[in-house]
């Protein structure tokens, strides 16, 4: 019988411990590309607030399905969705930080920030029409720099991913040819090049295949020393992808509060606006109230005191209009 | 027999025990079936069967998909793996059992069967950071200049050797299952009687009549199933391909070219498929390659059951 006794108390102290948690934690789930900021934010808000949020990095796809279902408190995704499809499955959608994708090239000479392209080019390397880099398109744009008369590579993602979403859609965004052709998605029916599974496929094939390009996250491309390029913007300057620049593309985009900011942040207007930028985004369930405002509480916080954090793993804080205008989003939606 | 009739409480429920084990598994090949085929008849009724296993389309953005460079993938790099593995697998069961003295025979055995308890996705990473730069620097040109101009196999190496093909898919597919091959055949080589084998040797057989008319002939179902085994570890290899097959959903003809197969395509896409309809069509590859490994499960079941009847006579 004691030992009964004990058993049912150990049992008890077990249960009521879990249950003490799953009232203090948040779970989430979704995009891969914003998880190390994501729990980097919920180990600092856990030490101050105690709560816990719990982040399962599975994938744009599986954070939309998980929301849809209510399995989870949160959803996340680097891909905006529209305003019919949020009102369908009752969602809201707010955007939380912003990354960039860099094309990045491997040439014999060519250092960093060296090679300017423009969208036609980019848009013709990755159709296949301009196969050699010493094409006319491309010397026009580079007269100081001896390019080789050798064959592009094109590498590009095997896999599914929001950076290839942001590529394509960027693409799309400026080159008619490639919007008929090919389209935009998570993957795509490439014309050309090869495939590297994730960012440190694509940026392993790269380096080490002369003559090729590729296109990889901001951070993987500064913390693998991988040769950026400089990109025309729709303003019309040669950009180079950095904090400023894609602050300024997430300042000068128009995201819109009334249209749950459904907006893919590619050539954006700004002067120094870098055009092949994204934000990844937050979806709630429409009626879950108070979890909702608990989400939200955790990224109030994260907006005020998450930047540093946020910058120091390469990724970009949104600039404070963008913030303010996410807060009025909020409280529009009752939280 | 008598036992049973007695019914002792032990023996009833120790059998009710085995028997809820074993019947398990039928209910979870049943529920894994089930589940395949709902997630998947979005697809089956927008594509049908005929068409999606015939169409060489795979267009998440036009929403068009069709499962043949996949089931080509599939089948192309396993036939490959199989040639590769199949006489080096045989070749080291010969020599740990025939020829091999006596103090070599347990490093050998010892590091075949660590070879077999590698996790396939350090395969994966060891073939994107090491083999495949190895086989595009050395391996691949090497053969593109022996064989690229040769009639009817040179069509095998055209094209740019990038280290991300076919041709590197193979040979990590072959590392990973040698072992399997390996040491079936050489338990089953181990299996030929010791009084047959002196005999050939005492009317004057060498070593290489020995193996090739007696161990061999003797033990060829063992490494038939060792085959058939290491054959279905290779049609579902996964996260080992995934980094080095490319994912390209086209029918190449050179073994220098990337290609998709049906887990490289599932891996690849299965986190990021934002549409209903892409879900469902990689539910319905997930199908086919099921449906896939029954035909070749059944078909070398009934060679051995065939192969065993003749033997047997």
């Amino acid at each position: 019988m004691k030992t009964f006794l004990k058993f049912a108390l150990t049992l008890a102290l077990v249960f009521s411990f879990t249950h003490g948690y799953a009232a203090e934690s948040l779970n989430g789930a979704g995009a891969t590309f914003p998880y190390p900021v994501y729990s980097a934010w919920a180990f600092d808000y856990n030490k101050v607030t105690g709560i816990r949020l719990n982040y399962q990095s599975i994938g744009s796809g599986g954070g939309i399905r998980q929301i849809t279902e209510r399995t989870v408190d949160f959803g996340a995704s680097d891909a905006p969705l529209r305003p019919e499809q949020l009102n369908k499955d009752r969602l809201l959608q707010f955007p939380a930080v912003v990354g960039g994708v860099v094309p990045v090239v491997n040439l014999p000479g060519v250092k960093d920030g060296q090679l300017k392209l423009d969208s036609d080019a980019v848009c013709k390397i990755y159709l296949g029409e301009i196969r050699k880099w010493d094409d006319p398109r491309i010397k026009a744009l580079n007269p100081q720099i001896k390019l080789p008369n050798s064959d592009i590579t094109v590498v590009h993602r095997s896999d599914g991913s929001g950076t290839t979403a942001i590529f394509t859609n960027y693409l799309s965004g400026i080159c008619p040819a490639w919007k008929s052709k090919v389209g935009a998605g998570t993957s795509v029916n490439w014309p050309a090049g090869i495939g590297g599974k994730g960012n440190e496929g694509v940026s392993n094939y790269t380096k080490r295949t002369a003559a090729s390009i590729g296109y990889v996250e901001f951070a993987y491309a500064q913390q693998n020393k991988l040769v950026y390029v400089l990109l025309k913007n729709p303003a019309g300057n040669f950009v180079e992808p950095s904090f400023k620049t894609f602050e300024d593309a997430a300042a000068t985009a128009n995201f819109n509060p009334k249209e749950d900011f459904n907006l893919w942040l590619v050539n954006a207007p700004g002067k120094n606006s870098w055009p092949i930028a994204g934000a990844t985004f937050i979806l709630l369930a429409k009626e879950k109230t108070a979890s909702n405002k608990k989400v939200t509480v955790f990224f109030d916080w994260a907006f005020k005191n998450g930047d540093r954090k946020a910058q120091e793993l390469i990724y970009v804080p949104l600039p404070a209009a963008l913030k303010d205008k996410v807060r009025g989003y909020w409280k529009t939606n009752g939280l | 027999m008598a036992r049973t009739a007695k019914k002792n409480p032990v023996d009833m429920s120790f059998s009710f025990i085995t028997a809820v084990a074993s019947f398990s598994v039928i209910v979870f090949i049943i529920g894994i079936l089930y589940v395949l085929i709902s997630e998947s008849s979005l697809a089956i009724g927008k594509f049908g069967v005929i068409k999606f296993v015939t169409s060489t389309d795979w267009d998440p953005v036009k929403e068009s998909f069709g499962a043949l460079t996949n089931i080509y993938g599939t089948v192309v790099t396993t036939i490959f793996s199989l040639i590769i593995s199949i006489p080096v697998a045989i070749g080291i069961a010969i020599f740990v059992t025939e020829i091999s003295p006596n103090f070599l025979k347990g490093p050998i055995g010892v590091a075949i069967e660590l070879l077999a308890a590698i996790p396939s996705i350090i395969y994966g990473m060891w073939g994107l950071f090491t083999l495949s730069p190895i086989m595009s620097n050395h391996v691949e040109p090497f053969l593109k200049k022996i064989f690229g101009s040769v009639p009817l196999i040179g069509i095998l190496f055209q094209g740019t050797p990038m280290g991300i093909d076919i041709l590197t898919a193979s040979v990590i597919l072959s590392i990973m299952i040698i072992p399997f091959t390996a040491s079936i055949s050489r338990d089953s080589f181990d299996l030929t009687p010791a009084v047959v084998k002196e005999s050939a040797y005492a009317i004057g057989a060498t070593k290489w009549e020995v193996v090739k008319n007696v161990v061999i002939p003797y033990s060829k179902l063992g490494v038939f199933g060792g085959v058939v085994l290491s054959l279905g570890r290779a049609i579902g290899e996964t996260m080992a391909v995934a980094f080095v097959l490319g994912n390209n959903h086209r029918i190449t003809t050179s073994l220098l070219d990337a290609a998709a197969t049906i887990t490289v395509t599932l891996a690849n896409e299965f986190a990021e498929a934002d549409k209903d309809i892409y879900l469902s069509a990689l539910f319905y590859l997930a199908l086919v390659l099921f449906v896939m490994s029954f035909i070749t499960l059944a078909m070398a079941k009934f060679f051995l059951i065939r192969a065993e009847r003749k033997y047997s006579r």
